[in-house]
């Protein structure tokens, strides 16, 4: 019984961890369909901006706090700039798309190499983040976790609120939904993009700030984890929210199970065999959105 | 619509085809096919310098390692150099970057032999490297002088093997564990050469000598997710942790095992691979009072360490710490010109012969080189991480431990290799 909590609780954990990446790949590959592959690159800035702003702030509490609308602004300005560089000028040919970010993400992860040197740099975590809560029983829940845990709801509420709620999630849905028609209803739809992409390059610098609690930080530490976040939005079904939110927990159950009854390597291998069967079964991914849209 | 109009057949396709460029630019680079026949490289000796060879990564993901290694190797060289070098002629160093990448090393290691000419070569650290160049220098009969324990089960000619081998490291660790009462294991390592054949060692000694191995985890090397190994770990029983991670991982495991409530004092964890410089980048917060194995600390005790140390902070900075591999890089340099002295010549076959019973009195005792194996007579060193993150020695063989890669002077061992 202990075993199941507890490896119930490390799943979910490694769930808050993809849901934290594939949150802001939801916006900007989800809702855009822009495959941008420098995706990991932002949540290496955000990881960088932690490390910078604790070797200025002594505090790791503070710096930790704040960091996290620091690196939101410095990753969401990273997009803005690439999206008004280079994405606008390429949003009918995806495939060139993938490409060019894949080039810019090569030239970014060589920027930080020369920026911080080629080791990789730790921060150091509050000391209230580097306990953990004891229930009894032998079942412990990991501050530092529970901490992800948080921050992963926490930004899929906001999300959901600013989506729903907002003049501005009214316009991104519209734009989602028929570009021509929001266009014509005057909607300024070029200026939707660059929001958008805004909110979802930021939301990668916030994964950042969350991953210096788990490894350290690196210049090719993005590219470990964009390969699992464009696995949840594909799964969850491409543009949905809640989709990707299901995902990302079931995948982490499931690989945290199997690692438990197999080893690492094992239990990668089946997880990505059952997401391949389950492509197979539901190409379109767990949740689908419904339009009249021919495409 | 256009953009929820890409196919996923179309993106998975974009995907993985920017995958395997990726990993073909990596394979890409070619072996050294230049087989003109396999005339040993003569070494140019004519000169008033004599070129070495430093083949160490100085980018990609080693070279938080490796760069230090480089760094002592260039600090013995001008040491050499300040007191006469050797048999009169200067040494002069030529780098060669292997950039973390198995194919460049041995593409690097014979640039170096063919055309610099070199009269030996020092680097490498993976054991992937190693075995990347082996057949380079055994081709050209050229030497390479190798500074980073290894998991054993090796012997070329054209090596000499200055870190420790199984028996002068983790044999000994065990024996310490097994004295302090330690007897349940649980051995978790990264997915490679070394832990693997490491923990087989491990096995092995365990059935013979009472001691039990309760699991056996393996993680992808750089993979920073140890939630469940770490529960296993919590789960299993175990009296101490055998830790054969190799890199970065160690930073996640450790943030993990600290955070999981799990300490040196309810189960210490004993690593072979994190020294002085890997405490610095895992943070000593999460590594204090935990055990190490080695051969050398930068505490280790000696005017022939107080001159090293003092050396090397001088050169390169009051706050970088030295660690077991510089140090074997940085003898492997001293006990080279001891043998060309000795043989009176660079010739390779003549610098072999004269290699047996050469002696250094170096910072981390007294070591002796062993002809037959070509490796070195170590003690053999247990440590534990202090607040400052310097490794305190708590436990040492007392002697030089005479070398046995193949394990054959240990009968559990019989069923290895």
């Amino acid at each position: 019984m202990t075993v199941i909590l507890n490896q119930s609780f490390t799943g979910i954990s490694i769930g808050a961890v993809l849901l934290l990446i594939a949150l802001g790949l939801t916006l900007t590959f989800g809702q855009m369909g822009v495959i941008n592959m420098a995706h990991g690159e932002f949540i290496m800035a955000g990881a960088y901006t932690t490390y910078v702003l604790q070797k200025s702030i002594s505090s790791a509490g503070v710096s930790l706090l704040v960091a996290l609308p620091v690196a939101f602004l410095v990753a969401g300005a990273m997009g803005v700039l690439l999206e008004w560089l280079l994405i606008r000028r390429l949003y009918t040919r995806p495939l060139d798309t993938l490409l060019v970010t894949w080039g810019v993400s090569l030239m970014l992860q060589q920027l930080a190499r020369d920026i911080f040197g080629a080791p990789n740099v730790q921060t150091h975590a509050p000391d209230l983040l580097t306990g953990n809560i004891s229930l009894g029983g032998g079942i412990t829940l990991a501050n530092s976790r529970l901490f992800i845990l948080g921050l992963a709801l926490l930004s899929v509420l906001a999300l959901t609120l600013i989506l729903k709620l907002t003049p501005l999630g009214r316009r991104i849905r519209a734009v989602v939904q028929n570009r021509d028609l929001a266009e014509v209803s005057g909607i300024a739809t070029e200026r939707v993009d660059r929001t958008t992409f805004f909110i979802g390059s930021g939301l990668a610098g916030v994964a950042g700030v969350a991953l210096t609690l788990v490894g350290p930080i690196g210049p090719t530490m993005g590219t470990n984890y964009i390969v699992d976040a464009f696995l949840v939005v594909v799964v969850g079904g491409i543009g949905q929210l809640k989709g990707s939110v299901i995902t990302a927990f079931a995948l982490g159950v499931l690989q945290s199970v199997l690692e438990y009854s197999t080893t690492v390597s094992v239990a990668k291998v089946i997880v990505l065999v059952a997401i391949v069967a389950f492509l197979q079964w539901r190409p379109q991914g767990l949740y689908t959105l419904r339009t009249r849209s021919l495409a | 619509m256009s953009g929820l109009s890409i196919s996923r057949r179309g993106l998975l396709a974009g995907i993985s085809a920017a995958g395997a460029s990726a990993a073909l630019s990596a394979c890409g680079a070619k072996t050294g096919s230049d087989t003109s026949s396999d005339s040993a490289a003569k070494a140019d000796t004519s000169g008033s310098t004599v070129k070495v060879g430093l083949l160490n990564s100085l980018s990609g993901t080693m070279a938080i390692s490796e760069v230090t290694v480089h760094n002592a190797l260039l600090l013995a060289i001008k040491e050499i150099n300040a007191a006469g070098g050797v048999l009169g002629k200067k040494l002069k160093a030529v780098s060669q970057d292997g950039a973390s990448d198995w194919p460049t090393f041995a593409e690097k290691a014979e640039a170096l032999i063919k055309d610099d000419k070199v009269a030996a070569t020092f680097g490498c650290w993976t054991s992937a490297s190693r075995k990347a160049v082996k057949p380079v220098f055994e081709r050209y009969k050229s030497l390479l002088f190798y500074p980073v324990q290894y998991e054993g089960l090796e012997q070329s000619p054209y090596i000499f093997y200055i870190g420790a081998t199984t028996n002068q490291q983790i044999v000994p660790a065990l024996d310490y564990l097994k004295k302090q009462g330690l007897t349940k294991l649980y051995l978790v390592g990264s997915d490679y050469v070394f832990p693997r054949t490491a923990n087989k060692e491990i096995q092995a000694y365990a059935k013979a000598k009472g001691m039990t191995v309760v699991g056996e985890d393996y993680a992808p090397l750089g993979s920073t997710e140890f939630g469940t190994i770490v529960n296993k770990v919590k789960d299993s029983g175990a009296d101490a942790v055998f830790n054969t991670l190799n890199g970065d991982s160690n930073v996640a495991f450790f943030k993990e095992y600290k955070s999981s409530g799990l300490t040196a004092k309810s189960m210490p964890v004993l690593s072979v691979s994190i020294a002085e410089e890997e405490v610095k980048s895992i943070g000593t917060q999460y590594l204090e009072d935990q055990l190490t194995a080695w051969n050398y600390y930068q505490t280790t005790p000696g005017a022939a360490n107080t001159k090293f140390v003092a050396a090397y902070q001088a050169e390169y900075g009051k706050d970088k710490p030295t660690s077991d591999p510089m140090e074997a890089a940085y003898i492997s340099v001293y006990l080279w010109k001891e043998m060309v002295e000795k043989a009176g010549s660079f010739d390779v076959a003549k610098v072999k012969a004269a290699s047996d019973g050469i002696t250094l009195d170096a910072p981390e005792g007294k070591v002796t080189v062993d002809g037959a194996t070509q490796h070195v007579y170590k003690t053999a060193r247990i440590g534990t991480v202090g607040a400052d993150g310097l490794i305190t020695e708590v436990w040492n063989s007392g002697k030089p431990i005479k070398p046995d890669p193949y394990l054959k002077g240990y009968d559990w061992a019989s069923g290895l290799s």
